[in-house]
């Protein structure tokens, strides 16, 4: 709209100033930015809420009860599957955290530091997990357990192997963008103060990546009870499927809001290590001075 | 008093600063395990996708067997399925939806995500840690319970149906029985996430003062959009389509839990479905190799446009 069409009529003239304003409030968007947030939490929220009725609809508020969590034996506390779902994947989930945040943190500060040949490549390899689709990286190490490292049963130990496989890049990225704002001033300080290499990065590295290493040991916790497509590939049978591959063996087919109440609980689990990622570093920083970054910055640096 | 001068201490030589340096070796030492790992679990599983595709069949079961000799290797599997995914080819049905519904879901996800990761980015103000924390809040729930919230949502009975109850010619709608439109619709809800969040950190870079100076050499709002904002978000547009467009491409589950019908099937459905039957496993893998060649483009492109990013930071 050209002013000299704005100005033939006043009406037109008043919107197009209101629209010209650089200081008029962004109602548009702001209205199209909470939709959007509405739009993606309030299925979630029914879902949840659909866990506590007391009839066996899945597509309705029936009333209030704990039937679906503790109330009939296929409820999902008490239902002997779904808690083996639930126990499988919790523990993968730890493990996968224990093992992939070392081996992480480790493949962080070499690649920062490493100068010389083989830094790129091996930089190149730690970055493609990261954009290699679930699919690809899932049948491959599907056929890789099935046809050549045949030592390896399908189930607990492969689904643990994959998991830690797709884990340890995001371990990188986060330490990584961590040691890039720390630098190597501290470090060097202590060496001419008489430490040697390894001390250095034990009592002055390592403290201060205290908080990017403990948000790693969340985000992979939390990564790897929620994956579905790798936890599917290498599962063998129902004795090691995870949460998310009963749901989505059960979302079309499943009788009753169990299931529901069963991704509740996950989902709590994966608020709660998140929650723990972002407040307790800031709790035990309290009275430190420097600004030593936030789960958000952490979160951002994923993508690469 | 006079006594014997307190020792000066030895300046540093740099001989002392040499031998207190790590050793050259620490750093590719403490890399190793971690790129070990990648090479046996990452890059061998790769090589043995290609060496099941190239490989041949058992002659009594129809079992494939994997050929790990590249010179023992056999092609044509992989030139059927390279052939199939083109018009005309078995796989092309599949493929062509592929393409068609990521090109819509990215494009809803455009429409939905760009408003959203503007305004956050530049009036987020005050609220823009609130703001941050409910667009990040769906990357920690699972995708599969957010997909289960949609069938709920969906059923013939659902709260969808219920709301578009009143408008006429949408009654007792089965949003679950194949419909290429909820497909998408699910696609762009289960990936927009990951298009909003880089796309706003890459608009959070972009220098307000430039969209003033515009305003003060008189362009109006809609142009400066066009003229300055857009071609300045380019490459954060560009890198946030690439990183949704690839897990879409690889997707098989939304079509399983939303539509679950062989007339919306995309490609990850057919390798899913070759890759679960023994029979099937040697076409299943050289599709697997086919979606990764095509795939490579975008990956490369990714990781091409986030290292000229990370420079120009530096």
């Amino acid at each position: 709209m050209t002013a000299a069409q704005a100005a033939s009529s006043g009406e037109r003239r008043s919107f197009a100033d209101w629209f010209a304003d650089p200081f008029r409030k962004p109602r548009f968007l702001a209205a199209a930015t909470w939709i959007y947030i509405a739009w993606s939490i309030v299925p979630v929220l029914i879902a949840i809420r659909i866990s506590f009725n007391a009839g066996r609809s899945r597509s309705a508020f029936q009333g209030w009860s704990m039937n679906w969590w503790t109330g009939t034996p296929g409820a999902a506390l008490r239902d002997p599957q779904l808690l083996t779902a639930m126990r499988n994947t919790i523990v993968l989930g730890i493990l996968t955290m224990i093992i992939a945040t070392p081996l992480g943190v480790a493949l962080a500060i070499g690649l920062v530091r490493w100068r010389g040949y083989g830094r790129r490549p091996a930089n190149f390899l730690m970055l493609v997990p990261l954009v290699t689709p679930e699919l690809v990286m899932g049948s491959a190490l599907y056929l890789a357990f099935t046809q050549l490292f045949t030592v390896v049963e399908l189930g607990r130990e492969a689904q643990l192997l994959g998991h830690v496989t797709f884990t340890v890049s995001y371990v990188v990225v986060i330490v990584r963008g961590r040691l890039l704002t720390i630098g190597r001033d501290l470090e060097e300080a202590a060496q001419d103060l008489g430490a040697t290499p390894l001390q250095g990065l034990r009592t002055v590295l390592l403290p201060l990546l205290g908080p990017a290493v403990f948000a790693s040991l969340m985000i992979v916790f939390a990564t790897s009870i929620d994956d579905f497509v790798i936890s599917a590939y290498l599962s063998l049978d129902a004795g090691s499927e995870t949460v998310p591959v009963k749901i989505y063996s059960g979302a079309r087919r499943a009788p009753t809001p169990a299931l529901n109440a069963l991704a509740t609980v996950m989902m709590l689990i994966t608020f709660t290590a998140i929650a723990l990622a972002m407040l307790l570093p800031r709790f035990f920083r309290r009275g430190q001075t420097g600004d030593t970054g936030s789960m958000v910055q952490d979160f951002a640096a994923l993508d690469i | 008093m006079i006594g014997s001068p307190a020792p000066r201490p030895r300046r540093r030589g740099a001989r002392d600063w040499a031998e207190s340096r790590p050793p050259r070796w620490l750093w590719p030492a403490l890399a190793a395990p971690g790129v070990a790992w990648l090479v046996v679990l990452f890059a061998v599983p790769f090589y043995a996708v290609i060496a099941l595709a190239a490989g041949g069949q058992d002659p009594i079961f129809g079992d494939a067997t994997a050929e790990w000799n590249p010179l023992g290797w056999n092609l044509s599997t992989i030139g059927d399925a390279f052939s199939g995914v083109f018009p005309g080819g078995t796989q092309w049905g599949p493929m062509g939806r592929t393409f068609v519904y990521v090109a819509l879901a990215v494009a809803l996800c455009f429409v939905l995500g760009f408003p959203v990761a503007y305004y956050v980015a530049r009036f987020g103000g005050r609220r823009k840690g609130l703001l941050l924390a409910l667009l990040l809040a769906p990357f920690w729930i699972s995708y599969l319970m957010r997909m289960l919230a949609w069938v709920n949502l969906l059923q013939p009975d659902g709260y969808v149906n219920d709301a578009l109850d009143p408008l006429p010619g949408f009654a007792g709608v089965n949003w679950l029985d194949g419909r290429w439109s909820t497909l998408v619709v699910g696609l762009t809800y289960g990936y927009i996430p990951f298009f909003i969040l880089p796309l706003y950190a890459a608009l959070d870079r972009n220098d307000t003062r430039l969209l003033e100076a515009s305003r003060d050499l008189g362009v109006g709002p809609i142009r400066t959009f066009l003229h300055v904002t857009l071609p300045m978000s380019r490459q954060g547009m560009l890198a946030a389509a690439v990183i949704t467009a690839l897990p879409m491409f690889g997707d098989y589950y939304t079509q399983d839990l939303l539509s679950a019908s062989p007339r919306t099937s995309m490609i990850g459905n057919q390798i899913n479905l070759f890759l679960r039957q023994g029979s099937g496993s040697q076409f299943g893998s050289a599709l697997v190799l086919v979606l990764s060649c095509l795939l490579a483009v975008l990956m490369a492109y990714y990781l091409w446009s986030t290292n000229v990013a990370a420079r120009d930071v530096r």
